[in-house]
């Protein structure tokens, strides 16, 4: 066998490969094309047929611009407020962690581990009406005595910082963490100081991970449907509200499927954008961490 | 003393982060406890260990939570396994269409749920495969395979190989050399794709919502149960949830630190 193995050497990476991505190709590409397929279609439910309709495309983008543009803007702040509470964050773990790096990390990681809408349905009790964080902004004015915070837009955008936020700090972290602590020992004797060798030399060697983690969090938080749901109302609907309505509710599948193909068109464009300038060790390196 | 302050300055935010992170698990917990009037979990009315003491105790929870189980045992195994075998033949061998294999592990990663979710139900609609239980399981098993690939990958890189080919040199053929020296060497690392598999299958709503039929896991009966009324016993499940998991990953990062230590 071991022998059988050794001669047919150039055949064992492909052994390998074959049930995963065997599983991959069915499960994951396939559908793709099903997806595009059905994108085409046209007819009421159940009666499709395929016919090329094009118009698919344009019709479901000009009947739901205003959740495109809102999903864009939503997922778009929200990545900017993650990142800006993440790298603090990230570079204390990297510089300030010591031995217990990895203790702190499993502390970042660890609210995760509760089921995603458990935590969206307890910032729902944290935001509501009569909770603590109303209370406090009503007492401090600045909050009107009928504002709210449930069911609006600060609410969702909220919410959607705070569940994507692994997605942030953990390629933050891996980057922050390969830099050499000596090259800012070199800029200090240089006499640079500290913020110079912060502009300089940290943040000029951590932009890769900035990169990846704004591309990690910005593409969950494009295709969510969960926080406006719970946390907003039908005002608030991003596109994942439409697709998941056209598709499970109206079973209008080919506009859904039109529009879950620009979603995820536009994000492939992204990711190949990144995946180049990047490689895509740099953009999985946070998973493995 | 400006430096200084600037130190506590970091050191103070990190805890107020810390804080920020933990604030909705704090509520969770506490809630958990509550004992609500009406039918929503809200408010606080008032302490009980009833929710705990009958944590299943509300129609409907506990076959939820048995299939989440299930399906959450299963898809971690299938997928450690298909998804172990990749990282091997892409860390150990050079081959024509590694790249594209790459690629193709990493765009699942980088797809939105809600388009994967839809472009599987496209599939089972059109070759009428009825949704239920197996088709959750192929979507999970699907989406965890990309996420061990890189867990294991990231462990096998740094793996010496010399140790095998010791043990080549002291005459044990290639199955044996990987049961009896490269797998007990990158067991910690399966053991971790694993566990991260099994978090992700048990805490996935969005593709499982797509492809479930009449099935409910436990996030889907979560998400039914937030239209009609919100039991306790959700925040005991959430809770009880969150502190197997932390155990299991302290566990496997102690088992590797005292390897570590014993191997050095």
């Amino acid at each position: 066998m071991g022998r059988f193995l050794h001669r047919r050497g150039w055949l064992t990476p492909y052994a390998l490969l074959t049930p995963g991505m065997g599983w991959l190709l069915v499960f994951f590409v396939v559908p793709m094309y099903y997806l595009g397929k059905m994108s085409l279609e046209q007819g009421f439910f159940p009666l499709f047929s395929f016919g090329w309709a094009w118009s698919n495309f344009s019709d479901a983008v000009s009947a739901y611009q205003t959740q495109f543009v809102r999903s864009l803007q939503y997922a778009g702040i929200a990545t900017a407020i993650a990142l800006a509470i993440s790298y603090p964050l990230a570079y204390w773990i990297a510089f300030r962690g010591g031995r217990w790096k990895n203790l702190f990390l499993l502390l970042v990681i660890a609210p995760f581990f509760v089921t995603y809408l458990i935590r969206t349905l307890a910032w729902e009790t944290i935001l509501s009406d009569n909770g603590l964080v109303v209370t406090f902004l009503h007492n401090i004015h600045i909050l009107g005595s009928n504002g709210r915070l449930l069911a609006t837009s600060a609410a969702v955008i909220a919410g959607i910082t705070y569940n994507f936020l692994p997605f942030m700090v953990l390629p933050l972290y891996v980057s922050l963490e390969q830099v050499d602590p000596r090259l800012i020992e070199a800029s200090s004797d240089l006499y640079a100081n500290r913020a110079v060798s912060f502009l300089r030399i940290t943040l000029p060697l951590s932009l890769p991970g900035v990169f990846a983690g704004v591309l990690l969090t910005f593409i969950p938080a494009m295709g969510d449907f969960i926080n406006a749901q719970l946390l907003g109302t039908p005002r608030q609907y991003m596109i994942g509200n439409v697709i998941q309505s056209q598709f499970l509710s109206l079973r209008n599948y080919p506009t859904a499927a039109a529009l879950s193909f620009v979603v995820m068109g536009g994000i492939l464009v992204l990711v190949l954008i990144f995946a180049r300038a990047l490689g895509t060790d740099r953009l999985t390196a946070g998973a493995a961490a | 003393m400006i430096m200084r302050l600037r130190r506590h300055l970091l050191d103070g935010y990190a805890v107020l982060a810390l804080a920020y992170l933990f604030l909705p698990i704090a509520v969770v917990i506490a809630f958990s406890f509550n004992n609500p009037l009406g039918r929503f979990n809200y408010t606080w009315q008032g302490f009980t260990f009833k929710n705990w003491a009958h944590p299943l105790d509300y129609p409907g929870l506990g076959s939820a939570i048995r299939v989440s189980i299930e399906i959450a045992v299963a898809s971690s195994i299938v997928a450690t396994a298909l998804g172990t075998l990749i990282a091997l033949a892409l860390v150990r061998y050079r081959f024509r269409g590694s790249s594209t294999t790459n690629l193709l592990i990493f765009i699942p990663m980088t797809t939105p749920e809600i388009v994967m979710g839809a472009s599987l139900l496209t599939l089972f609609l059109n070759w009428k495969i009825q949704q239920g239980f197996g088709t959750i399981l192929i979507a999970h098993i699907l989406f965890n395979i990309s996420y061990v690939v890189v867990t294991v990958r990231a462990r096998l890189v740094g793996f010496d190989r010399h140790l095998e080919e010791a043990a080549m040199d002291l005459g044990a053929n290639e199955i044996v050399t990987f049961f009896r020296v490269t797998l007990p060497l990158i067991a910690p690392g399966i053991l971790a794709a694993g566990l991260l598999a099994f978090a992700l299958s048990i805490d996935d709503f969005v593709i499982t919502y797509f492809n479930a039929g009449t099935t409910t896991t436990f996030p889907l009966f979560v998400w039914g149960a937030a239209r009609v009324s919100v039991p306790p016993q959700i925040n005991v499940v959430g809770t009880a949830i969150f502190l197997i998991a932390i155990g299991g990953m302290l566990a496997n990062v102690l088992w590797q630190n005292r390897r570590a230590r014993r191997l050095a």
